[in-house]
């Protein structure tokens, strides 16, 4: 006997004990998928036959089979459930998880099970216990489908048992292995013609023909062979349901279509079976229509229209087309709640004003890695929202018709020829979510959850694979983010800290250009791009061409045309109208420099610096460096003095004085290595950007550009507004050659003039070495600024001796895995994933942040 | 870091058998966190001068700190006044290098130890955050004559203003061991802002040293607490590394903000008032499930724990210290399990959404909204209205045009320094009745506080209902 059941369901074996559960299930199922209540009761209680442990083992059988439930894997169950008390639990459990449920029962002769029972010593039980359970199984047999068992296999005799064998057969909602290309299309309500003209719009040949029993049908074919998919309601309302039933039936028996059932094709077989439904919501034009073809067409109607699934998977699992939209735990599921999800959506039971259910958004709260396609409400545009799409543009309400290609994932439409219906409710932009008067992105924004980003976290990285984030760090960070930072459809990336190079064992120096290009050549850099550090603060600006550039692309509507944070993610500028004025002039910049053009975008981020350092570190300027120097200043002079007076008497004060008068020489130096990055800033003329990187435009993150392309942008800025842009020094540097004396002696006059240092980077902006992931920059820093670093007196040997034991390698490490993270959002950014997991970037960098590093590096 | 202590008695150079050291003498003392030099750079019959001179270790005070978090101890910045001003480690070095003098004796003048004397104490650099009026508080009651003299941050930019350090003269007829006990006690007390090293033992020490004055001084209290005070944990740490303003403690900073507002609001008990306002409506509202959003240290759970038809408390906030603080100060470990059960407080944000506040009869936000930047409001009307849906929510907030009764607030400033705006009673009306109109709610307002017949009530609150 072939026992065909569906690839994923829960197989239930039923017999009494000795009637062979345990030797079927190992002939044909994996041990892994065979859950068994002896091993269960083993388990729990060191004995496999120890009855007071039953409800132990059950519970643990449970547990195990709803989490493998939960996964989506076939599981079976052996115990002898020939109880109906037994079994109820069972088929609950399969429903829980909207799985089918099988039975598979062996009926064995009571003679068999008592002797192989008496084979085995462990199972002392006398022969009333199994005469027992086949009367109970007896009584079982007639109601197995009634109490929920989609499928039940008898198998009543050794023989059967011997030629039984199962077959495992593909969810009906299974298409994984069509792989498109697909046009997936909205909600048709009878607009034959519109349909015809977006079909054809999409490369489809339309032809007329009999078929086989004369009637009239259709041919449809498509040159790349791309199949078209329905998103369901096909009937009602509209001109034309016949023409359309006759075309995607035609269009599915040729295999060229696909076609899931939406509500109205649900009530619609209701009817046609007889039954009792309302004749509203365009029912009654359905039937008109169909009273007018032959009653074989009718028949074949009613056929194809009760034979509709309720949802299709294709392509691998990538993609999902249900009528109203379908959330990751039905899909490739099959029950009764599967099915409505699909018909009607999620609703909440209420009513809204104009008597139609009020939808719970399950779009908004979609974390699953397929995309989803669906229609069923009407929206003037369909918008992304977390991997799902709503196409249905209300064509028979006059809105348009609407199709999907996929992979392509563009939208194709066409207009309606005429309102065939005028809709109950008005087409809102966005009826889903439950303020109707919202914009797409404007919903975006709000379906940020908190599950997003709080826990332990794992972020996949396409340069460094998993990046963890600990559950304490995520917290730091949660904080941050809702305390300061600004909304998060802004923050799309986030820049990495920079580690400093190896500590330099010269006399007098911490840092050194020498350690920089070892570090670079022994990871197999042979090409390094050194950068002047400009002494500001790291700021990142998003802008773009205009407002509604950015309202099209960041989802954010207003005035703005972009703005500039910080790298934790803080607004920049306090003064808002500052901040245009700052964001106007970077427009113009880019216009002027012809990088709108040029990179065909109407965005860019760039990655920068900002000067000067007290617009932003007012408060630490003033709190900690100013603070400090005062102080040192008044109380190391007081204390010269003293010495001095103290010497004029006659007193040997040893070196006391000489070391004084020298700290307070070093005093005077720290205190103008800070003031050097100060000045007051009264309007936009006091601001300087020195960006660095054009990290992103419109479909591109400009990482497989090299470093020079990024200065010669920078370059072009500066020559564009060489008043607002500063230009950044730079040299080239071939490791192994006369360049580096020549950069280092660049770094000794830069640094000694007082410039913060260099940033050296792999003349590649992504560069692999002989061990992986090379570090993306790294600094290397003057021994002046250095001095707001490590204190005024550092310098001093006995100092420096000591601060020259530094553990770089905890930044390093923190330097890749954020470069990683600001790149991989930036990348889901431009390839249009969801708002979440952009978000879980920078969230991420954020919190890597917090993990404690020596600040100093 | 440096003292000088002079004195006019004659004569004058006695004050070296008051203080053991030599006057002829430059002399140098070890000390756990560097070294001391003390010296006289005057040394007549008329007049002697002994100078305490600290040379503290400035790497060895961020590297050799015993249980300093990994990473570094970075709290304590290399780039650190420590070095330089009168604080806590100064009261180590007179303890320990005047040790003798600080107890009151003298092996050769036992008599002059037990005599008021003319004395001058010099200070170059004392911090005092709140200015100079706290160091004159302090000493003048204790008999000084205080001479205080500011500093500029920065000379080269006179817009940074005013150092928080100050030159200190105090000049006083007393014993010399007075003088080092005030000393002792007063200068970490003024240090308030970096005073780490509180152990166990110094409540004894305090009484011991601050016996026959502190318990009449004007600001004992003060005196006490600051003297006392405690060490923050670890998970500050964490967030002050992410905070761009660097070293700055945000927890200080709060409470300082927390302070200034309550002071502002104090002779109204507003807080109190606030809190029966809400008590109020969610008994008419006969709420059983509520929603305490913004918890922060629980003042408001407390007091829903009083209620009884209230069975269930959700606190959520978004800082985790101020929820480990409102564990604390609710005493929730300690609550019979039928209590602790009815109060839940959870870790989370006002702009996610959130599964676990779904479900609620009321929720709250007690000046809560004017913490959050104008343009996240949006999301915070999402994730409360849009997504936790509770049937009713009650909104407090200032009401901005009532800051003109508060003389102390300079106009156009904000009660509380992490306010990003305070609103007047029609900026909030409007924008609750466009939030009610979106979500479907409708919207009552109430006044909290005496009403001003111009400027309204110092609070407004709005009621949400389904």
């Amino acid at each position: 006997m072939k026992i065909a059941i569906p690839e994923l369901c829960l197989v239930v074996l039923i017999g009494p004990t000795g009637s062979g559960k345990s030797t079927f299930a190992s002939r044909h199922f994996k041990p892994t998928e065979v859950v068994s209540s002896d091993t269960c009761r083993a388990m729990v209680a060191d004995d496999a036959t120890d009855q007071s442990a039953t409800p132990d083992a059950f519970a643990l059988l449970n547990f195990i089979a709803a989490t493998r439930l939960r996964a989506g894997r076939l599981t079976v169950i052996d115990a002898t459930s020939v109880q109906p008390r037994a079994r109820k639990p069972l088929v609950g459990l399969a429903r829980e998880h909207d799985c089918l449920s099988v039975a598979i029962v062996l009926n064995m002769p009571e003679a068999l099970c008592l002797a192989r029972n008496k084979d085995r010593p462990e199972r002392s039980f006398g022969p009333h216990v199994v005469r027992n359970q086949a009367a109970q199984l007896k009584r079982s047999l007639r109601r197995l489908k009634r109490e929920g068992f989609r499928y039940v296999f008898v198998l009543n005799s050794p023989e059967e048992v011997e030629e039984a064998f199962v077959e495992r057969m593909p969810m009906w909602v299974n298409l994984r292995n069509e792989h498109g290309s697909f046009d997936i299309i909205g909600d048709v309500h009878g607009c034959f013609d519109e349909l015809a003209i977006l079909l054809k719009r999409l490369g489809y040949r339309l032809e007329t023909r009999a078929d086989d029993i004369g009637e009239p049908g259709f041919s449809v074919t498509h040159p790349q062979g791309r199949k078209a998919v329905f998103v369901g309601d096909l009937v009602d309302r509209g001109p034309a349901v016949a023409k359309v039933l006759n075309l995607v039936m035609s269009m599915t028996a040729d295999g060229t279509a696909f076609c899931v059932a939406g509500n109205h094709e649900a009530k619609l077989v209701r009817k046609l079976q007889g039954r009792k439904v309302q004749i509203s919501h365009g029912l009654a034009e359905t039937l008109a229509q169909l009273e007018m073809e032959s009653p074989e067409f009718q028949q074949r109607a009613a056929a194809f229209l009760d034979g509709l699934i309720s949802h299709y998977v294709l392509d691998d699992g990538n993609l999902v087309v249900a009528h109203a939209g379908l959330k990751a735990e039905y899909q490739g599921r099959a029950s009764a709640r599967v099915r409505d999800f699909c018909l009607y959506g999620e609703t909440t039971g209420e009513t809204d004003e104009f008597g139609l259910p009020v939808r719970a958004d399950w779009a908004v709260g979609y974390r699953g890695p397929a995309t989803v396609v669906y229609g069923h409400t009407p929206v003037v545009e369909p918008a992304w929202l977390n991997r799902t799409i709503n196409i249905d543009t209300g064509c028979v309400f006059g809105g348009r018709l609407t199709a999907l290609r996929y992979p392509e994932k563009e939208l194709v439409s066409v207009p309606a020829a005429q309102v065939y219906c005028e809709p109950v409710r008005p087409v809102a932009e966005d009826v889903q979510s439950e303020v109707s008067v919202v914009s797409a992105g404007t919903r975006a924004a709000n379906v940020l959850d908190i599950g997003d980003v709080i826990g332990k976290r794992i972020v996949a990285t396409r340069l460094r694979g998993n990046i963890t984030v600990r559950e304490e760090n995520a917290a730091a960070a949660l904080e941050v983010v809702s305390r300061f930072a600004l909304d998060p459809r802004w923050l799309v990336y986030l820049p990495p800290t920079i580690s400093p190079c190896e500590t330099s064992a010269l006399p007098g120096v911490l840092e050194h250009p020498t350690e920089v290009f070892a570090h670079f050549r022994n990871n197999g850099v042979s090409e390094v791009v050194c950068q002047e550090k400009h002494m500001g603060s790291r700021a990142v600006v998003v802008v773009g061409q205009d407002a509604a550039a950015i309202e099209r692309r960041f989802g954010i509507a207003g005035e703005d045309i972009g703005t500039c944070y910080t790298r934790t993610g803080r607004r920049f500028f306090e003064d808002r109208i500052l901040e245009a004025q700052f964001l106007e002039r970077i427009r113009k910049g880019i216009a002027d420099a012809g990088l709108w053009a040029e990179l065909e975008t109407d965005w860019v981020v760039l990655d920068s610096e900002l000067m000067p350092w007290s617009l932003k570190a007012q408060e630490l300027l003033r709190e900690q460096y100013a603070a400090v120097g005062v102080a040192a200043r008044t109380s190391l002079t007081a204390a010269e003095s003293l010495l001095r007076q103290t010497m004029e008497r006659g007193i040997d004060v040893g070196e006391a004085l000489a070391r004084v008068a020298e700290r307070l020489n070093l005093t005077q130096l720290y205190s103008d290595a800070y003031a050097r990055y100060c000045w007051p800033v009264t309007s936009l003329a006091d601001i300087q950007l020195a960006p660095f990187h054009l990290l992103a435009s419109e479909g591109q993150v400009h990482v497989g550009k090299d470093h020079l392309w990024h200065m010669g942008v920078a370059g072009r800025l500066h020559t564009a507004d060489p008043g607002l842009f500063r230009d950044t020094h730079h040299k080239v540097v071939r490791l192994n050659t006369e360049d580096e004396v020549e950069a280092t002696s660049w770094w000794e006059e830069l640094t000694s003039k007082g410039g913060e240092g260099i940033v050296a980077k792999p003349m590649d902006f992504v560069a692999h070495g002989t061990r992986g992931l090379v570090q993306p920059a790294m600094k290397c820093r003057g021994t002046e600024y250095l001095r707001i670093i490590y204190g005024p007196e550092y310098t001093l040997s006995e100092n420096m001796d000591r601060l020259r034991k530094r553990n770089i390698s905890t930044k390093r490490s923190l330097a890749l895995r954020e470069f990683a993270l600001g790149l991989e959002g930036l990348q889901r950014f431009v390839e249009r994933e969801p708002l979440h997991r952009v978000h879980e970037c920078a969230f991420a960098v954020l919190a890597l942040e917090s993990e404690p590093v020596d600040p100093r590096l | 870091m440096l003292l000088t202590i002079s004195t006019t008695h004659r004569p004058a150079t006695d004050l070296g058998f008051l203080v053991h050291k030599n006057p002829a003498r430059f002399q140098s003392f070890k000390l756990p966190f560097g070294r001391a030099d003390v010296f006289y750079p005057e040394a007549e019959s008329h007049r002697c001068t002994v100078a305490l001179l600290l040379n503290i270790d400035p790497v060895g005070l961020v590297r050799l700190k015993p249980g300093a978090p990994k990473g570094g101890g970075w709290l304590e910045q290399y780039v650190n006044d420590r070095p330089y001003v009168a604080s806590s480690h100064l009261s180590v070095a007179i303890a320990k290098v005047f040790g003798s003098a600080l107890a009151g004796n003298s092996r050769d003048r036992p008599d002059l130890a037990e005599q008021a004397i003319p004395l001058e104490a010099r200070i170059p650099v004392v911090p005092s955050r709140e200015g100079a009026d706290l160091i004159g508080n302090l000493f003048e009651p204790l008999g000084y004559a205080v001479g205080i003299e500011g500093r500029p941050l920065d000379e080269r930019f006179p817009e940074w203003g005013p150092s928080p350090y100050f030159s200190v003269r105090l000049a006083a007829t007393t014993r010399l061991r007075d003088l080092l006990v005030h000393l002792y006690v007063l200068l970490p007390v003024l240090d308030d802002h970096k005073h780490y090293w509180v152990g166990d033992d110094e409540v004894a020490k305090l009484l011991r040293f601050g016996e026959g004055w502190l318990d009449g001084h004007p600001l004992r209290d003060l005196i006490s607490r600051r003297y006392l005070k405690h060490q923050r944990g670890l998970v500050d740490q964490a967030l002050v590394q992410l905070l761009d303003a660097g070293p700055t403690d945000p927890g200080t900073a709060a409470t300082r903000h927390e302070q200034a507002e309550k002071q502002l609001e104090t002779p109204l008990r507003l807080s109190e008032q606030r809190i029966q306002a809400v008590l109020d409506a969610l008994r008419s509202l006969g709420a059983v499930k509520v929603l305490d959003l913004g918890c922060g240290e629980g003042r408001l759970i407390h007091a829903l724990l009083g209620e009884s038809s209230v069975r269930s408390i959700t606190g959520i906030d978004v800082s985790l210290r101020a929820l480990a603080t409102a564990r604390r100060r609710l005493r929730l470990n300690d609550l019979p399990p039928r209590q602790q059960q009815r109060v839940n407080l959870l870790h989370g944000s006002l702009v996610y959404g959130d599964s676990r506040l779904s479900g609620h009869d009321a929720a709250i936000a007690m000046e809560v909204i004017e913490h959050i930047d104008a343009p996240r409001l949006d999301a915070f009307e999402e994730a409360v209205f849009g997504s936790a849906q509770p049937k009713a929510v009650l909104v407090t907030t200032p009401n901005a045009e009532h800051n003109a009764v508060f003389d102390r607030l300079p106009a156009g400033a904000f009660r509380h320094g992490d306010h990003r705006f305070e609103w007047t009673r029609e900026q909030f009306r409007d924008w609750s009745g466009r939030v009610a109109n979106r979500r479907r709610y409708d919207v009552r307002f109430q006044d909290i506080g005496p009403v001003h017949p111009d400027h309204g009530a110092p609070t407004q609150m709005g009621i949400f209902t389904q």
